[in-house]
């Protein structure tokens, strides 16, 4: 928490988690896909979905997709802006699970590559959001930090792996979380970090044995 | 960020700084930025503050048809000069209900503390400017003071409608709002804290209960109500009274109220207002996709 998120952030209402938060979900989509989306299948769950009409939380998705920040007065207009970049949109409902947070939407994204992304994400509070999966996968990211992702096989030296790499490319690890299926079962560690990860270091942890999937989320571009 | 207004209060008794100094201070070297930067953001805040008063549309509804133009006929009526209340609290209504419905129309608007109660903070702070001939640096620094005291509020309880219902976002931001005004007016350290805790007590037990979920009704009026609430407290700050439950206490108790609070009342848009025949009528018609 800083002085910033008490006093602002400056936002197109009506709602901070409804309108900002949703925005801010489609803008850390939009760099997860790393190129032009093409397609979307917006699928709300939860409060999402009860009121997510009333407060523009389509409309704010959809802006956050084609990269407007959440303070940009386009955002009540973005249909006619998705119309006009060619991006093609359908609204749904999904069922995520009691355990899923009550404002999470679920999408499935096509890039102009062909390139598919299915992303679940949740908007926490205050504009506030979390990544919670990709491509099926656990996440659970904040979209404010670089982000290393790895999923690999849960056995000895894979964290020592990744974090002593950090450390020779002089990146500081802001916070690190791991989970696991089971033991010696599928892995995952997320790694929010105060500075860039180098794209050769992310390519050279895909190689390693072990390494099933890396995912890496640049505030860059 | 401190999670004490105590805290505050002895770290600018102790040092000789301001209240919102003690506050910059804290926060700079927390998020590794120096003063003249920090200052040049909570400016932009100001400013967006100023363009969320001056922007108000008055031909505007919201997307649900509940909310728009009443800012205009309070406007109107005040400029007849039929208004009970005074001039300076007359413009602080006026200005209330304008940022809030355009928040409700989708405008741009500062969040502070949260969008539903965007209202409160530029309403009075505005006003005061104008009627004082104080310089945006002077409004500047109360909005560190506001955010100072909404962060203990974020340490302490909450200031989210999910959690600890109106209280928090309305009642939060009245609070805010009345600190900053005391700053303005010349207070001490301690007559902020005491403006903070009295706003904050008059609105404590305030439900969330909006209609058909939105942030529209009540939402939109309860900013007059938290804005005047803010100014009233202030007054009461500083003719020297204080809150006779000191402002840290006073915060845990909005915590523990709104953890005794229903979830019906804690913005799921189904009990109080919401479940009135009315609201659930509007919630039915409002709310189709």
């Amino acid at each position: 928490m800083n002085v910033f998120e008490i006093v602002g952030p400056v936002m197109v209402g009506p709602s901070s988690s409804h309108t900002a938060g949703a925005c801010r979900i489609g803008q850390v989509c939009r760099k997860l896909m790393s190129e032009r989306v093409v397609d979307a299948k917006i699928l709300f769950y939860g409060s999402f979905l009860a009121t997510g009409k009333g407060h523009g939380t389509d409309r704010a998705i959809i802006a956050g997709l084609m990269g407007l920040a959440v303070d940009d007065q386009r955002i009540p207009s973005s249909f006619d802006l998705a119309r006009e970049e060619g991006l093609q949109y359908e609204f749904g409902s999904v069922d995520l699970g009691e355990n899923a947070h009550p404002n999470s939407v679920k999408l499935i994204l096509t890039g102009e590559s062909g390139r598919k992304l299915e992303i679940v994400a949740a908007s926490i509070g205050g504009g506030q959001i979390r990544i919670c999966e990709i491509d099926g996968l656990t996440a659970n990211f904040s979209g404010d930090y670089p982000t290393l992702i790895v999923h690999n096989l849960d056995q000895p030296g894979h964290v020592a792996e990744v974090t002593s790499m950090l450390q020779h490319k002089a990146v500081n690890i802001a916070s690190m979380q791991l989970y696991r299926s089971s033991r010696g079962g599928s892995a995952v560690m997320v790694l929010e970090c105060d500075q860039e990860v180098p794209e050769e270091s992310v390519d050279w942890l895909r190689h390693l044995e072990g390494v099933e999937k890396v995912t890496y989320y640049s505030l860059k571009g | 960020m401190y999670d004490s207004l105590a805290a505050v209060v002895k770290e600018s008794k102790k040092s000789g700084a301001k209240f919102w100094q003690v506050i910059q201070e804290d926060d700079c070297r927390e998020e590794a930025i120096d003063r003249q930067k920090s200052f040049g953001r909570m400016r932009a805040m100001y400013e967006a503050m100023r363009d969320s008063v001056n922007n108000y549309d008055p031909t505007l509804h919201s997307a649900s048809g509940l909310v728009g133009t009443d800012a205009a006929k309070l406007e109107k009526y005040y400029n007849e000069g039929k208004m009970m209340a005074d001039d300076f609290v007359g413009r602080v209504m006026i200005r209330a209900l304008r940022v809030a419905e355009s928040n409700a129309c989708m405008k741009r608007i500062v969040a502070a503390p949260t969008a539903g109660s965007c209202g409160v903070l530029p309403s009075v702070l505005i006003t005061m400017q104008e009627e004082r001939k104080l310089s945006d640096e002077q409004m500047i620094e109360a909005l560190y003071v506001a955010a100072g005291i909404g962060g203990v509020i974020s340490k302490r309880a909450s200031l989210s409608g999910a959690e600890g219902g109106c209280q928090a976002e309305i009642g939060s931001a009245s609070a805010m709002a009345a600190g900053a005004l005391v700053s303005l007016m010349g207070g001490s350290a301690e007559q902020i804290a005491n403006a903070a805790a009295i706003a904050l007590k008059s609105l404590l037990g305030l439900a969330c209960d909006p209609v058909a979920g939105l942030v529209e009704v009540p939402c939109v009026k309860r900013n007059v109500i938290g804005s005047v609430n803010a100014v009233t407290a202030a007054d009461m700050a500083m003719a020297g009274i204080k809150s006779r439950i000191p402002p840290d206490e006073v915060i845990d108790a909005m915590r523990s109220i709104g953890h005794g609070m229903s979830t019906s009342i804690r913005e799921t848009g189904t009990g109080g207002l919401a479940a009135t025949p009315t609201g659930v009528k509007i919630r039915e018609k409002v709310t189709k996709w």
